[in-house]
């Protein structure tokens, strides 16, 4: 067997060394009676022939098309260094790294990436990275809890659905509360949040769901001015151009890595960005990796620099019920996916990725807009306004924005699929008052050419529709 | 070899490592578009050029030891060979990139991975219904204890808030408890290592929500009672949860789902053999009782009529554990490698990872005290009390390990054995490796009686020597920076 060295005279030898007469013997530890009966009911094993053509198959029943989907996991484009770097096995085949002497090379390219991720976000410090952009919002909102001593979490609507629902897990799970409100059409009215002396934090996610910006000075003073927490999740990816949760004083940062650099594989893995204040560092969950010196000089004299887990008394393996999270891992592959990702993109690169989003989805914004027999709302702030209109957009929005449909999504969207084209997400899965409206992204990715054709066939399927109709 | 540059000094204004296509659309100005008053002053990202960026990681890469590399023997983490097929098949583009909200009739191949794995694990542990959210093992751990919360509260049985762990346990197991709200009550393990029945039956009560065990437990044993303490703590109202870490020893030949457990996670990067990448992404599957099954987070993945689907269809779960549904490109590399072994190779797996576990114990007892004596599962703990009367410690004999070439093992876990070294050679791992590796351990003894000295200042033959982690804690540096910054930054917290 492949990855079984073991010969048979291999298993005699050192049936011999032990003094067991077979390997059953070995298992005569487990009690008779709890020994399971009869074989796994699997499928027989295959070959790596074998396994490549049943992959084969698989692939084939996936279709990879030019998507306008966001909602959160984007289509941006990867670097050729960041699959050349992480498919190295000194990296992927690689343990956590417990012992620094033989694992600088994981502990400085996560320090590098923690330098990163605070350049990026504006914030002090940065652990190792989470699960995914969920889950480290979820961390920040127990974070802020155990900061404060306050049991209420207020969530803007404009925050991520998925990431709510998330968010309504943990809450219910460790007792706290969870308020979701403030929404106005596609962005967050602050005057419409209520806090009070009980609220750890407010929650708000910048470019918001819906691609529009929020006013984070609102945000700043409703958070601080209860003694509340700010917490902000945002798109890496934007932070190219826009201003960074820092520059509006968020006192935690969290986003979804998984734009810099990472595939969308049907979700996961993603990379749980996890930046905030030094005052808080003793509170964050998660591993994080400090810089140091050896201990004994080297022959030359030389004290060397080196790198090491640090601050390990808040984690799960030392503190166990007191630690400050469970969690006992990073997204280590993902993390240094995202560090070669902005290494090779560089500050200018990164700005000239989100320039072109903001380029590309404008483009296809005001193309739609200007699609015949229909009226365009201007500067809608609210939804409603828009009745009947094929486009709502907000005030500024960075590669994300919603289209209010005549028709149903679910049906326009076959449409482009008929054309190999994948559209957006349709709303009212998530908002009811939202039935009917598209949440349409454009990234670096989608040429004039996919733009064009997705116009077209949302107008052909505008006709189609009305044919049937008179029909 | 030891790199001393970080990226952020290489950085040079102008250069960078790939080229972007200019815009094929008319554009305004970004101002326009985003507002001047949002945009950023700055970007402190480093510039260099595209050699830079691979030479730097490529050296990075060679400080890393690695399983590629050599003998990982890490108790409790199962660092077993990673096949390449299974990074090869489960990497390509058609499921890179496949949207989550892609519409369901464009993801069929990577919907029915899923659901095969579900079914998979299903067979391999004896239980009904499984989720593939959770994105690590200390995620199932909190998914599984809130299905037990939920279970709990719908039986009108919220008054339970206490969780018991031995003292053996993993640090996530209370850690987790605690995160859902329970109080954590730790049990002493009896002198044979195992689950001491009366110590249990003692903490036992109305208040009990669950019993967290790992079995086989941490320190290789297989909790042979097992059925009385299912027994025990079912007639107390409480659910045993099964930490599947040590699931490797047991494949084809035990199936918690079948003695008693009402649930357990997987660890798909330790059994099922995906790789560990410097620290994730991991999988942490869950699996439940029937009973259960209404809980699971939302959505699972199903099948009817030949088309696979997200079942969202589920009013009493607890919700989500995941922004999505789990790391599906982890789950495919773990289906692939399922799929490779098939029933008789997976019992095969955990028969040599047993086997090897014995062999190298019978070799090294001679040499170390193992406190629990006699026939291991997949690890064994060994211990360096004898060693540590000459002045060296369990650390010591893992920083000499480094020398000779090999990782070291888990030490000082379990927290119950002194001077504790956890070793799990895995299945992956052929006799003369074992050996090379107890002949190290032998040699290392020794010079521990003659020569101490040369082991507490291991290792000479590294990339880099010990390091001060004692001021890495005190004065905290997490980030890089210029040095003409450096006086000021960085002040430490508390």
């Amino acid at each position: 067997m492949a990855y079984i060295p073991n010969t048979e005279s291999d298993r005699q030898r050192m049936l011999e060394r032990i003094g067991a007469s077979s390997v059953a013997e070995l298992f005569e530890q487990i009690p008779t009676e709890l020994h399971m009966r009869g074989t796994l009911s699997l499928p027989a094993p295959m070959t790596e022939i074998e396994l490549r053509q049943h992959f084969a198959e698989l692939a084939s029943a996936n279709r990879s098309y030019a998507t306008f989907l966001g909602a959160g996991i984007y289509d941006h484009y990867i670097p050729s260094t960041v699959p050349a770097i992480i498919g190295r096995a000194e990296f992927y085949t690689c343990y956590t790294p417990y012992q620094p002497e033989i694992s600088q090379g994981t502990l400085q390219s996560i320090f590098e990436f923690q330098t990163l991720i605070c350049d990026l976000t504006g914030m002090d410090v940065s652990n190792a990275s989470l699960y995914d952009g969920a889950t480290a919002l979820a961390e920040a909102a127990l974070m802020a809890s155990s900061i404060t001593g306050r049991t209420e979490w207020v969530v803007s609507e404009c925050v991520n659905p998925a990431y709510r629902e998330t968010l309504r897990t943990y809450a219910w799970a460790s007792g706290h509360t969870l308020v979701e409100a403030g929404r106005e059409g596609i962005v967050t009215d602050f005057a419409k949040l209520s806090v009070g002396s009980h609220t750890a934090c407010v929650i708000v996610q910048n470019p918001n769901f819906f691609g529009s910006l929020e006013t984070m000075a609102d945000a700043e003073k409703l958070a601080h001015g209860c003694g509340a927490l700010l917490v902000v999740s945002s798109d890496p990816i934007s932070l190219g151009l826009l201003k960074p949760p820092g520059a509006y004083d968020a006192d935690i940062a969290v986003a979804e890595g998984q734009p810099l650099g990472i595939p969308m594989s049907f979700g996961g893995p993603g990379l749980g960005l996890f930046a905030c204040k030094q005052q808080y560092v003793r509170q964050m969950p998660g591993r994080v990796v400090g810089a140091t010196t050896a201990l004994a000089p080297t022959d030359e004299g030389e004290c060397k620099r080196g790198y090491v887990l640090t601050l390990q008394t808040r984690e799960q393996h030392i503190r166990r019920e007191k630690a400050t999270s469970n969690i006992c891992t990073n997204q280590g592959l993902c993390a240094l996916a995202a560090t070669v990702y902005l290494s090779t993109l560089g500050k200018n690169g990164l700005r000239k990725v989100a320039e072109l989003c903001v380029a590309k989805s404008h483009y296809l914004a005001d193309r739609i807009a200007e699609l015949p027999e229909l009226s365009v709302e201007k500067v809608p702030e609210r939804v409603s306004d828009a009745s009947g209109d094929f486009l709502t957009r907000s005030r500024a929005f960075f590669k994300e924005f919603v289209v209010k449909c005549p028709r149903p999504v679910a049906q326009i969207n076959e449409r482009l699929r008929e054309r190999g084209i994948i559209g957006g997400l349709d709303l009212g899965r998530f908002y009811a008052d939202l039935a009917g409206c598209m949440l349409v992204c454009a990234t670096e990715k989608r040429t004039r050419e996919e733009m064009d054709a997705f116009v077209e066939t949302v107008r052909c399927a505008q006709n189609d529709t009305a044919a049937e109709v008179l029909r | 070899m030891s790199v001393d540059k970080t990226i952020f000094e290489y950085s040079s204004p102008g250069r960078t490592g790939v080229t972007l296509p200019e815009p094929d659309v008319p554009t305004g100005s970004v101002d326009q578009y985003l507002g001047a008053e949002n945009l950023r002053d700055d970007l402190a990202l480093p510039e260099l050029s595209q050699i830079d960026v691979i030479r730097h990681f490529t050296r990075l890469s060679c400080a890393n030891y690695s399983v590629d590399r050599g003998f990982y023997p890490l108790g409790s983490c199962t660092m077993k060979y990673n096949p390449k097929i299974n990074e090869e098949v489960a990497s390509q583009p058609a499921f890179a990139e496949v949207h989550p909200y892609a519409d369901q009739s464009l993801a069929q191949g990577t919907l029915r991975a899923l659901y095969e794995t579900q079914e998979f694990i299903k067979a391999i542990t004896g239980f009904e219904a499984v989720t593939l959210q959770p994105p690590a093992g200390a995620q199932g751990e909190f998914t599984a204890m809130m299905i037990f919360k939920r279970h709990h509260e719908r039986a009108g049985q919220s008054h339970r808030r206490v969780v018991i762990v031995p003292d053996s346990s993993h640090g996530t197991n209370p850690a987790t408890a605690a995160r859902c709200g329970y109080a954590v009550v730790k049990v002493a393990s009896g002198s044979d290592g195992q689950v001491d029945l009366d110590a249990l039956r003692s903490e036992l009560s109305d208040e009990t929500a669950a019993v967290m065990l790992t079995n086989p437990n941490t320190l290789g044993l297989f909790e042979a009672n097992i059925e009385k303490v299912s027994e025990m703590v079912h007639e107390a109202g409480a659910l045993l949860y099964c930490d599947g870490a040590n699931m490797n020893a047991v494949m084809g030949y035990y199936r918690p789902g079948d003695n008693g457990f009402d649930a357990m996670h997987l660890n798909l990067h330790k059994t099922f053999s995906t790789p560990h990448g410097g620290g994730g992404p991991g999988s942490g599957p869950v699996a439940v009782k029937k009973y259960l099954e209404p809980y699971l987070p939302v959505p699972t993945v199903g099948c009817k009529d030949g088309r696979y689907y997200l079942d969202y269809d589920r009013p009493d779960s607890i919700g989500r554990v995941h922004g999505f549904y789990g790391n599906a490109a982890v789950v495919l590399r773990a289906y692939a490698y399922i799929l490779s072994l098939g029933a008789d190779g997976l019992k095969a797996v955990s028969e040599n990872a047993v086997l090897n576990a014995n062999y190298l114990l019978c070799r090294i007892k001679t040499a170390y005290e193992v406190p629990y004596d006699g026939r291991c599962m997949h690890e064994f703990v060994a211990s360096a009390a004898k060693q540590k009367e000459r002045g060296v410690k369990a650390l010591d004999i893992a920083k000499r390990l480094i020398d000779f070439g090999f990782h070291p093992p888990t030490i000082y876990f379990p927290l119950i054995v002194p001077e504790a070294l956890m070793i799990e050679p895995t299945e992956t791992e052929s006799i003369e490796t074992l050996d090379a590796f107890a002949d190290a351990m032998l040699a290392i003894a020794r010079e521990a009686e003659t020569e101490p000295e040369t082991v507490r200042c291991a290792p000479h033959d590294a990339p880099i020597r010990r390091l001060d982690e004692a001021e890495a804690a005190r004065h905290p540096q997490l980030r890089w920076t210029p040095p003409a910054a450096r006086k000021t930054d960085n002040s430490p917290a508390s």
